[in-house]
């Protein structure tokens, strides 16, 4: 704060620095108590559940688990299989994130609308999708006799799928606003292309290519429907590890072991994003994204489209229309006409008022991880932000990282007293699909927040505006772009959560995904049939719902 | 108001609004700590729970109580749940633990002793825990191994009929059965073996299966819609298994779920290769509504609810004299003799089983 402290005299000085960090600490105390207490208490609960036995800690347990020859091959393929995950995922969509941000071309805001719809899937569903382009019969196996189902490919491959999105809209959120005309300045100084790609974009990208892959790693690391579908039953990850030991095995020790090992594999890795991240950040030019994309020039920037579009239409629009081709498959809408009575038992309701229910959850889902996110984002903004906050930024990522049944074993012996006797209560499904929405909406957002020169707030401080004003005239409509981009990642992820909805959802009301789920689970052409129909419906609300949320944007050019 | 502050203030809103809705909601949704006295009662259970609409109306108004029903997960997963939270239970009745499951959930004290109206019309052979009454029978179903017809009819074969049938060369890269791992259908194939060939011979008859090509995934949505050849989804995947570990009432179920409906099934069971499944309610230990839970046991046994769940869960009744859906009789052909396995050598067992079978088979 040195420009406001000329006339100033020490005393008020040290005043309003003691104001600024107790607003900071304001900022973080909903976000921390809410950490703690729908995440680390319930985890807490679980795992101490199966370590102490009769009051005695028995931690020689972590040491018998780790001798076993099956769980290190476990943690090893877990390990290898999201990192291959990962660097598959960015080198496919990171040219993917170019053409949506610089690029402009018909159609463009429907084909970023649907490249997130995968998230929104029931692994179930993906998994029928993806054996038809990798498994027999398949579209690989028709025009080349290629076979990737039950190898280590399938997975790989439906790990893009899900998580392309997350790179288009994690790295092009950023891509977008950066101002090309520093890249330009360095061209004019005599750089060759790739040589001021390298030294300008490149390292202002850094952070949001950190991000996703932080992310994606996270989701991949966790995986468990697609390894299992996809690579056949001889493939195991520490989460199937931990579901088997938890929900069949029923040895909560075991599973409490495997926890801790997921906690620390992912601790290590997000320390190390945190380190590569802190050295990197710095404040960028940031313009209005829609000065930025322009027509394809050239024949490179023609290629490059070309094959975004092809890589696309391949691993993301093909699998999907096969869904929609499957739920057309019977005379006049019959999938469909039948999604409209209820058969009374199954459902007690027709299973089309599911959407009502998922758009439900996920509306209040995305207001609780927006709201909590930023505050979360804002409070890590600060430069001065302390070693203490760092720390917070990296356990915000934890609930991505640790597995679904441990929280929501965790769930059940933990919030079921009162005053937090959640168990029944319907609020506990968007609080818990906001675990996983949270840690999307601080990575989408800090690096906008952190790019934002901090001369600017200090101008405006400088000409008297309150902090709650300089945040909405300064960085809010900087970072609205990347709040609505989060805030549509939470609404998909609300829209397609599985685990805690199955927890809680009254047959009364089931949402999208788990009525398909239970579609699936019955033998009868009449019910593939409706879960194909309703899988489709589940995609269109999707694309839908994120199609609005774009629309959001005003484009206010001159903004910046 | 610009629209940026529009939006700010709908996020804040509705944050606002939710934060109070935090602490206000677990006070107003009574979870099963009513006491006696309260007119709800929680009936907890696995995600294929189902009944007639009419039927659980009707309940209600005669007994006065309204019924909720929290769906926990699969089968082993609702019953770790119930398990864990014994001590303070998230509902009064327990429905749908099965036979592997059930020396699991007494040995723990899931359950109090309630001998339910009408118990003595349960059919012999499906009681269980002698006078103890710890546990209800409610719905017995048969693991079997499917065929398609269309399928053994075009290459002039006869389906299998046996265990024994499976390791024969005719039949070689036919069968698709579930992980035994994570899967119910995939566990009970595994008991089926086991009980048909003793202790010590399962293991040589799945290297035999594994041989003749025998294909395991991870579980019944994949094995029946994507890989066996006579369902919907197989159809459409051009599945080529024409042999899959399914239910006895799954032909029935293609049938019903058909439109316009066939007038035979598509699909056959093979009805030597079946193990016997069945599920069972009691009343939890800690029921905060034991008079509500014992009303709600007794109308699982009525004969109301046992005729209306065949064609709802797809299990068949326990009830002497209940009748079954004349497209039960029709389209599913009884078992004979399935294999079965008393619940106590299964929990003894069942672990040190499924490890081995995951080394001999998926390895």
């Amino acid at each position: 704060m040195d420009l406001t402290r000329t006339e100033v005299a020490p005393r008020k000085g040290r005043a309003r620095a003691a104001r600024g960090s107790a607003a900071r600490l304001g900022l973080m105390v909903v976000p921390v108590a809410f950490f703690a207490v729908f995440f680390a208490y319930p985890v807490a609960a679980i795992v101490a559940r199966g370590l102490d036995v009769d009051g005695v800690w028995r931690l020689g347990r972590i040491v018998d688990v780790l001798t076993q020859p099956d769980i290190r091959h476990v943690l090893w393929f877990t390990t290898w299989q999201a990192l291959a995950s990962t660097a598959l995922t960015l080198l496919i969509a990171l040219p993917g994130a170019y053409v949506f941000a610089r690029l402009d071309f018909p159609g463009k805001q429907v084909l970023r609308a649907v490249v997130t719809v995968p998230f929104v899937l029931p692994t179930v569903v993906v998994g029928t999708a993806f054996l038809a382009l990798v498994g027999r019969g398949g579209l690989l196996d028709e025009l080349w006799g290629v076979r990737l189902d039950t190898t280590v490919w399938a997975i790989l491959l439906a790990h893009v799928f899900f998580n392309y999105a997350v790179v288009v809209r994690t790295v092009g959120g950023l891509w977008a606003q950066l101002d090309p005309r520093q890249e330009e300045a360095a061209r004019m100084l005599g750089a060759s292309r790739p040589a001021a790609w390298r030294r300008v974009t490149l390292p202002a990208l850094a952070p949001a290519v950190a991000a996703a892959a932080l992310m994606v790693f996270l989701f991949t690391f966790t995986s468990f429907g697609v390894v299992q579908i996809l690579g056949g039953p001889t493939f195991s990850t520490l989460e199937v590890e931990i579901y088997r030991q938890t929900s069949e095995i029923f040895d909560l020790s075991t599973a409490a072991v495997l926890t801790l090992i997921q906690f620390g594999a992912v601790g290590a890795v997000l320390a190390l994003h945190a380190w590569t991240v802190r050295r990197r950040e710095t404040a960028l030019r940031l313009v209005d994204a829609s000065l930025t994309a322009r027509r394809p020039r050239g024949a490179g920037q023609w290629a490059l489209l070309a094959g975004v579009l092809a890589s696309v239409a391949l691993l993301l629009v093909l699998p999907l229309a096969v869904l929609v081709q499957r739920s057309l498959d019977a005379p006049d809408f019959g999938y469909y006409r039948a999604l409209t009575s209820d058969d009374g038992g199954i459902f007690l309701v027709a299973p089309i008022e599911a959407i009502g229910n998922s758009l439900e959850y996920a509306v209040v889902a995305t207001a609780i991880a927006v709201l909590v996110g930023a505050l979360a984002a804002v409070a890590l903004t600060r430069r001065d932000a302390g070693r203490l906050v760092r720390g917070f930024d990296a356990l915000l990522m934890l609930p991505l990282g640790v597995s679904a049944v441990t929280v929501g074993f965790g769930f059940l012996i933990a919030l079921d007293e009162p005053p937090l006797n959640l168990r029944s209560s319907w609020i506990l499904v968007p609080l818990a699909q906001a675990l996983v929405g949270i840690p999307f909406v601080v990575r989408t957002m800090l690096p906008v927040l952190r790019a934002v020169d901090g001369r600017l707030r200090e101008a405006a401080a400088v000409l008297g505006a309150s902090p709650w004003r300089v945040w909405r005239e300064v960085d809010l409509p900087m970072v609205r772009r990347a709040l609505l981009i989060a805030a549509g990642f939470a609404f998909a992820v609300s829209l397609g959560e599985f685990g805690a909805t199955v927890f809680i959802a009254r047959p009364d009301n089931p949402t999208l995904p788990v009525a398909v789920a239970r579609l699936l689970g019955r033998a009868g052409e009449l019910n593939y049939g409706q879960a194909m129909a309703l899988s489709t419906i589940l995609m269109v609300v999707c694309a839908v719902a994120l199609l609005v949320l774009e629309r959001l944007r005003t484009d206010r050019t001159g903004e910046f | 108001m610009s629209t940026t502050r529009k939006f700010t203030a709908v996020a804040l809103g509705l944050g606002l609004v939710t934060l109070p809705a935090l602490t206000a909601c677990g006070s107003s949704s009574g979870s099963g700590n009513g006491g006696s006295g309260s007119r709800t009662v929680t009936l907890v259970s696995h995600d294929s729970w189902a009944v007639s609409k009419s039927v659980l109306a009707d309940f209600e108004k005669q007994s006065g109580y309204k019924v909720r029903v929290l769906k926990d997960g699969d089968a082993g997963q609702a019953v770790n749940k119930a398990i864990l939270t014994k001590d303070n239970p998230q509902g009064d009745v327990f429905f749908g633990v099965d036979n592997t499951l059930l020396s699991r959930a007494l040995d723990n004290g899931l359950f109090q002793s309630y001998e339910a109206k009408d118990s003595d019309l349960v059919k012999a052979e499906y009681r269980v825990d002698g006078d103890k009454h710890r546990v209800t029978p409610i719905d017995t179903g048969d693991i079997c191994v499917n065929y398609d017809k269309a399928w053994f009819g075009a290459h002039k074969l006869t389906p299998p009929s046996s265990f024994a049938d499976l390791v024969k060369p005719a039949y070689k890269n036919l069968l698709v059965t579930e992980n035994a791992s994570t899967s119910s259908p995939g566990l009970g194939f595994l008991l089926g073996s086991a009980a048909a060939y003793g202790d010590d011979g399962w293991q040589g008859y799945w290297k035999k299966l594994k041989a003749n090509g025998v294909k395991v995934v991870d579980g019944w949505e994949q094995a029946y819609n994507e890989e066996f050849s006579g369902s919907a989804g197989g159809r459409k995947a051009k599945a080529d298994r024409p042999l899959v570990v399914s239910y006895a009432s799954s032909p029935p179920a293609e049938v019903i779920y058909a439109d316009p409906r066939p007038t035979t099934a598509p699909t056959g069971v093979a009805t030597g290769t079946c193990f016997r499944q069945t599920e069972y309610a009691g009343l939890l230990s800690n029921a905060g509504n034991t008079k509500g839970g014992k009303a709600l046991l007794d109308f699982l046994l009525t004969k109301r609810f046992q005729e209306d769940m065949p064609l709802n869960m797809f299990v068949y009744p326990v009830r002497e004299g209940a009748r079954v859906p004349a497209e039960f009789t029709q389209y599913g052909p009884q078992a004979k003799d399935p294999e079965t396995m008393d619940p106590a050598k299964i929990a003894g067992s069942r672990d040190q089983w499924v490890k081995s079978w995951t080394s001999l088979v998926l390895k």
